[in-house]
């Protein structure tokens, strides 16, 4: 097992490289010169050069990819452009902001999905499954920035039970696990639960039936097991195919949404990300898509891992 | 179905020292479904007595399996209608209450399954497996229970049991995972074991090894065995009682030895013709001229008449009676004097 997981490590050490590859590379795919994107128009080509020497920008390609790499590593991604602060200023709390929407929306719409997704599958075909199936589709496919202003106005402008906005009192840099705070995250973990709740939903339902059609279940029955003991045999090998995708899910949900984000006011990943772009911030872009796509390898990895200690005929020596 | 009244008589006017432990009158299965019902059981009585050993002959299709999972209530609750009566070791197994049938199953009666391959859990450990069988019907605490697993394994003549309790289905040869399906079906000793084509699946040389251990087994625990096969000499090795199934039902039943040297229905005859007495090991049935009857619609005749040749049109009138020509032979043929002295 021990020996298992060291190899996935390795597996994934070429899958990072290639990824600081991408990113550092994100300067030169632009389609305008970086320098020159932060420059005033009236500054002297002497000046130019200048910052680009500052910047590095003067050396061979492979290089400035090492140098960066080193610093990177190191934990530092330079300064936004924008702010004149470390990106990693920037980035830190940011993604504290989105992991708390994407840790409890994964939680959610997980616990969800395995209860539904087994009912609508042990009733198959039944009104119920018919159901849940639309309910699922329904849940990927509608516009979930639409159904986030739904509830604003019913919970928040309506009711008034709920904050429309924002991570309560306070800047976005202090977080508390009080009431307040976590009445904010109410709305936003439900509109982000929408397409992961979906997406689960009918990965357990297509999979749990899968595993209801092998011969081993009427052996677990024949056994005289409880109905609840065969639902345990049939949801543990099942597990691997929905963790796998709720892995993907979680993934997904790391990189924040940029319209969930926008309609709540909620200065995470989503929000850095766009407003980076926007800004052409190139280092606070190459941070954040960095240590994204470095969380989503580990996301990949862990499930890995999880897949194997869930399923022994998955190879671990 | 008033056709088949006369054979539960006949049953129950059989007399028995010892009650049976194994009841069955009248089954019929049908399966439902939007486009068409199959009528894979229709009329099958029998009664099988402590330590017996039953196997039921047939070809592919003619209900062997069904009737087996009758007897367990294993079958698909939504599309299965099953009718009569079958009463195992005292306990009406059709009106039981889905909790009291899982006590029934696998305390009193348990079932081997044709392929080892899938059968088993493939993520629980083989310990596991019998494990909690044994735990879901006897409170003992889990050391115990394994130390029974462990007892299991060597019973069933697994090599290095310690270690494989701790293996998984996949990391055992068929083989071995049919002695590791055969230990947990046994796991709290049943009274009456159902084994469905358990040794089809399996090499010729490991098939034998299981066939005896299984013989072996029966004996040692004095259970009841009903073994569903193809094989003749599977039937001959194992059976003290054979019954022939056709078309969802025992068209032939009588004593090993007799039946073999001395078939009675034309089906059965069929089925034999190609076998020399003696040589019959390890043969498997020899297809007959036709086809199989299908089962969504079948005749109010005797079904086996379109591919008999000594049908005649009294054949057709109607399915045709048991016919009892000697003690414990039955035949469900209206013409077994006569073809008996044509040959
Ligand atoms: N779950 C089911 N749903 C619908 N029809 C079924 C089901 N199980 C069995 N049948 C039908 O019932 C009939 C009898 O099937 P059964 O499995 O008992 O045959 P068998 O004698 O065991 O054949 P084999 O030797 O091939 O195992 C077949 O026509 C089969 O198609
Ligand atoms: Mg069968």
């Amino acid at each position: 097992m021990a020996n298992y997981i060291l190899r996935r490590l390795l597996y994934a050490i070429p899958i990072a490289i290639g990824v600081t590859v991408i990113c550092f590379s994100l300067i030169y795919l632009g389609p305008s010169d970086p320098i020159a994107a932060v420059m005033p128009d009236e500054a002297s080509a002497a000046d130019v050069q200048r910052i680009r020497e500052a910047y590095g920008f003067d050396k061979p390609v492979p290089v400035q990819y090492a140098l960066w790499l080193m610093r990177a590593v190191q934990g530092d991604f330079g300064n936004s452009l924008q702010s004149n602060r470390p990106v990693l200023d920037e980035l830190i709390p940011a993604l504290q902001n989105t992991l708390r929407l994407a840790v409890f929306a994964a939680a959610l719409s997980f616990a969800i999905a395995v209860v539904v997704g087994s009912v609508a599958a042990y009733s198959q075909g039944t009104w119920l499954d018919k159901t849940v199936t639309s309910f699922a589709i329904t849940g990927v496919s509608v516009p979930h920035y639409w159904v986030a202003i739904m509830l604003v106005i019913v919970f928040a402008v309506e009711l008034g039970w709920l904050p429309a906005m924002g991570m309560g009192t306070g800047s976005s840099r202090d977080w508390a696990w009080d009431a307040e705070h976590m009445k904010a995250l109410i709305l936003p973990v439900i509109s982000l639960s929408l397409i992961p709740a979906g997406i689960i939903t009918r990965t357990t339902r297509a999979s749990v039936l899968e595993v209801l059609s092998h011969d081993y279940v009427e052996t677990l029955r024949a056994k005289g097991l409880s109905e609840a003991t065969v639902l345990r045999h049939v949801l543990k090998n099942a597990s691997p195919t929905v963790l796998a995708v709720t892995g993907l899910q979680f993934g997904h949900l790391l990189g924040g949404s940029i319209l969930i984000e926008t309609v709540f006011v909620w200065p995470g990943t989503g929000f850095l990300l766009n407003e980076s772009i926007f800004k052409r911030d190139l280092p606070v872009l190459q941070g954040t898509i960095l240590v994204l796509a470095m969380f989503f390898v580990f996301v990949n990895l862990t499930v890995d891992i999880m897949q194997t200690w869930l399923d022994p005929r998955i190879k671990r020596d | 179905m008033a056709e088949t009244m006369g054979l539960v008589q006949d049953v129950s006017a059989t007399p028995s020292r010892v009650p049976p432990i194994v009841q069955v009158d009248d089954l019929h299965v049908r399966f439902v479904s939007k486009d068409a019902t199959v009528y894979a059981v229709n009329g099958v009585s029998f009664t099988l007595d402590p330590g017996e050993v039953l196997c039921i002959l047939g070809e592919s299709g003619s209900g062997k399996s069904v009737t087996l999972r009758a007897l367990m209530r294993l079958l698909p609750r939504k599309r299965a209608v099953i009718n009569g009566r079958v009463i195992v070791d005292g306990h009406d197994i059709l009106s039981l209450s889905t909790s009291a049938l899982s006590r029934v199953r696998g305390e009193i009666v348990s079932m081997i399954f044709q392929e080892p391959m899938t059968a088993l859990d493939p993520v629980y450990s083989i310990g596991e497996q019998i494990t909690e069988t044994v735990r879901r019907h006897e409170k003992i605490g889990r050391a115990a229970a394994e130390a029974r697993a462990l007892e299991l394994l060597e019973l069933v003549q697994i090599p290095s049991a310690k270690r494989r309790l701790k293996a998984f289905p996949h990391e055992l040869s068929g083989g071995l995972r049919q002695r590791a399906m055969i230990a947990i079906a046994l796991s709290c000793r049943p009274r009456v074991l159902l084994a469905d084509e358990p040794t089809t699946a399996l090499d010729a040389t490991v098939q034998i090894q299981i066939l005896l251990l299984l013989r072996q087994l029966q004996k040692e625990l004095g259970m009841s065995v009903i073994f569903v096969t193809h094989d003749l000499g599977v039937a001959g090795e194992i059976a003290d009682r054979i019954t022939v199934m056709y078309g969802g039902r025992f068209v032939e039943e009588g004593p090993t030895t007799a039946v073999m040297r001395d078939p009675l229905h034309p089906y059965t005859r069929g089925l034999l013709a190609s076998t020399v007495h003696g040589q019959m090991h390890r043969e498997r049935l020899r297809t007959i001229e036709g086809s199989p009857p299908n089962m969504e619609m079948l005749p109010a005749a005797c079904s086996f008449a379109p591919r008999c040749r000594y049908a005649v049109d009294r054949c057709l009138e109607g399915v045709p009676d048991l016919h009892r020509p000697f003690p414990n032979r039955s035949a469900r043929c209206i013409r077994l004097e006569e073809i008996g002295s044509m040959t």
